[in-house]
């Protein structure tokens, strides 16, 4: 008997351990409690770190100007592990903890399952609704046939940023050979289609060589690959790699001495710079995203800095500037910090200027936010122009071709059901 | 094509042999003890852990040779207090134990060392590439990684076959119940033996530690390969351990540069599936995309057609 007293006594002490990842806070009722549900454990979790940082770092800036509707952001982590159920789990525990605002940005097979999720939470919690704001996940479908009212999107997707390195590779002459490698899933499979059917239209001159998927945030040593790519002949790779997977990918490259062009989404995340600089792949390493350190916007440089003293990384991450920025516009004019669907209904249509200069604005049709994207190549700087390095390396990003907001639209088949 | 065929021989003998350092503890303590240590790939984890820290005191020298110690010693620490007492109760709180104590170290491990992978580089000496070929470089370090697995198995292939020791371990490796009959202290022949096994395993994971990625994860993803070598190369078999390892090793490496897939091997037929079917995405996936889950497609053949393993005389 008592036996069985002490067994559920500890069950009850366990139980209320578990709960201890949740918010600490005294007044915990008065803040908007944002859940950011990302690897912060495992393969993903250097990518996932570095996003929390991020966050952390935007509620403490907009905390610090009187906050959102009058209340202060808090933003709560919670590991997901890159895994769709682990994902849904975690999202539940968010919205128990009272968040209503989920975050969600690596890896589009979870995004995917989160945006699902939540547009069946919505409709069987009237009134408990939430919003799913994605930094990252790029998968175009997210957007087009599997669109809901809920998800907003502020990374340019994959399609956008597919058509903007292409229409900067159509003037690349020495471009001769492509080999494509990519993460084996919905996102990396949707770069390699894309590629292939943009290249075949802007440079059907240009030999496919190789067209590689390999599994997702699983390979430790890509020296097979490498060796595969180098025995191809390829000039010119092509890869929507993030996370380990770029940067292991380039120090493998770098050990083997290859040296091709590299166009990339992600080649400025954890470990990549340091892995370009090993390789001495100088300005041959090129990205596409909306933003990197060196571009000349006085507000982005001084922000840069700021963090950069604060957490000793770049920001990888303007889009969740624009973000967090455009969540607390969006409060202030719903002039509610819980009502998220007068809060989405605020974010549609809205018009901001983005973190790294220039005008965005979030597409009603379809929660696609739209912004300048550039094309960027990592090597060696002009200190005068060019301030911030990188991974301490001393090399830095130097704009190759900047694409305006109205010159990245594409159109969308997304059928919006509002609420 | 030669070029792309010497390199992944390079590479797959490299994993292979990097396969073969946690293998052999891991046969070496199931034939003695019945006990298939899932732990096993946890004290891989440990050593290059350990290594990490140790290099950033004293350097990675010295880390090469205080790293192993200090996690075999762990490994004696664990068999004494650990399993010889869960021992009495039979092999499934056995299993249990060393299943448990896997999530046990890697709890530990993150609590310690983060949940991030950590920054453990290629020491200075070892950072060139030692020869080019076909204008591929061949890293140094990768060199060493090669030449020290081949060491260590020819010590230990001498250690077996040539010494007293060896006598009573190969001895205990097909009949332990006669050498405890014949009056050895099997107690400690056990923990010395599982904690040598640890040690080898912890000498791979402070080699492996900076070419491949030192983080929490790294015992979870390479620990089912493990059990996939023992099984193959037969368990209880320290040469079918190696075969295997080697096979594995190469296997997975090749495989990744076969561009095959049952388009190309049926063509003959004249039949391709309508675009948009089930059978259609099956016809197109290569043997490259299928690599890391081949392994698992031998281990369940072996299962099946040869279930005492390659080189194995034990049923498993």
């Amino acid at each position: 008997m008592t036996n069985i007293l002490i067994r559920g006594l500890a069950a009850a002490a366990f139980a209320s351990f578990g709960s201890l990842g949740l918010p600490l806070a005294a007044n915990a009722q008065d803040t908007i409690k944002v859940a950011y549900i990302d690897p912060l454990s495992g393969p993903g979790a250097t990518i996932g770190e570095v996003g929390l940082k991020t966050f952390q770092f935007l509620a403490d800036e907009i905390n610090a100007k009187g906050g959102a509707a009058g209340k202060k952001f808090e933003v709560l982590g919670f590991d997901n592990k890159v895994n769709p159920q682990e994902t849904l789990v975690q999202a539940q525990k968010a919205v128990d903890a009272g968040a209503r605002i989920l975050i969600q940005g690596n890896g589009s097979s979870v995004a995917a399952a989160l945006q699902d999720w939540a547009a069946k939470h919505n409709d069987r919690n009237p009134g408990k609704e939430v919003l799913y704001l994605n930094y990252a996940a790029v998968d175009p479908v997210l957007t087009n046939d599997k669109c809901t009212f809920s998800h907003f999107r502020w990374d340019a997707n994959s399609d956008i940023k597919m058509e903007a390195l292409t229409n900067y590779m159509k003037g690349q002459t020495g471009i001769k050979k492509v080999y494509l490698i990519n993460q084996d899933y919905s996102f990396g499979q949707s770069v390699r289609d894309t590629a292939l059917a943009m290249l075949k239209a802007k440079r059907p001159d240009v030999a496919i060589v190789g067209n590689e998927l390999h599994p997702l945030l699983k390979v430790t040593d890509f020296a097979p690959y490498i060796a595969k790519i180098k025995a191809s002949g390829a000039d010119t790779v092509i890869t929507g790699n993030w996370g380990q997977d770029m940067s292991l990918l380039i120090k493998a490259a770098a050990d083997a001495g290859l040296q091709t062009n590299w166009y990339t989404y992600y080649a400025g995340g954890t470990g990549g710079p340091v892995a370009i600089k090993q390789a001495n792949l100088n300005h041959k390493v090129f990205a596409i995203a909306e933003g990197h350190a060196n571009v000349p916007f006085a507000a982005s440089q001084a922000t840069e800095k700021a963090f950069r003293a604060k957490y000793g990384v770049t920001v990888f991450y303007p889009r969740a500037f624009n973000q967090m920025r455009m969540l607390a516009a969006a409060m202030n004019k719903a002039g509610s910090a819980t009502d998220v669907k007068k809060i989405g209904a605020a974010l549609e249509d809205m018009k901001f200027e983005v973190f790294n200069g220039g005008e965005g604005f979030m597409r009603k049709d379809d929660h696609q936010f739209f912004q300048p994207m550039y094309v960027s190549s990592l090597g060696e700087r002009d200190a005068a122009k060019e301030p911030f390095d990188e991974e301490g390396t001393g090399w830095g990003w130097r704009t190759v071709a900047r694409i305006e907001t109205k010159d990245t639209m594409l159109p969308t088949s997304c059928k919006m059901q509002r609420p | 094509m030669a070029e792309l065929i010497i390199i992944s021989t390079l590479n797959g003998v490299l994993f292979g042999m990097l396969l073969f350092l946690m293998a052999s503890g891991l046969t070496l303590i199931f034939s003695m003890m019945g006990v298939l240590n899932f732990a096993h790939a946890s004290f891989y984890m440990l050593g290059a852990f350990f290594g990490f820290q140790i290099a950033r005191w004293a350097g990675f020298w010295p880390a090469l040779v205080i790293a192993p110690i200090l996690v075999g010693g762990v490994g004696m620490l664990v068999e004494r207090y650990g399993l010889r007492n869960v021992h009495k109760h039979g092999h499934v709180p056995e299993l249990l134990f060393t299943f448990g104590l896997a999530f046990v170290i890697e709890e530990v491990v993150q609590m310690i060392w983060g949940k991030a992978p950590v920054d453990f580089r290629v020491p200075a000496l070892l950072d060139f590439p030692a020869f080019t070929i076909f204008a591929t470089n061949y890293p140094a370090y990768k060199l060493f990684m090669l030449a020290i697995s081949v060491a260590i198995f020819v010590a230990l292939f001498a250690m077996l076959t040539r010494t007293r020791v060896g006598l009573i371990v190969q001895a205990a490796l097909t009949h332990p119940h006669m050498v405890a009959h014949l009056g050895h202290n099997v107690p400690l022949v056990f923990m010395t033996v599982f904690g040598f096994g640890a040690g080898l395993a912890a000498i791979a994971g402070v080699i492996a530690g900076p070419a491949l990625v030192t983080q929490a994860s790294m015992a979870a993803l390479l620990g089912p390969i493990l059990f996939v070598v023992v099984v193959v190369g037969g368990l209880g078999s320290l040469p079918g351990a190696f075969v295997a390892s080697l096979l594995i090793g190469l296997l997975q490496t090749f495989a990744v540069s076969v561009n095959l897939s049952m388009a190309d091997l049926l063509s003959f037929l004249n039949f391709t599936p309508r675009p948009g079917t089930v059978l259609r995405d099956l016809w197109q996936v290569t043997v490259a995309q299928i690599a890391p889950i081949l392994p698992y497609i031998l281990l369940v053949l072996v299962l099946i057609f040869k279930p005492t393993g390659l080189m194995g005389t034990r049923d498993t």
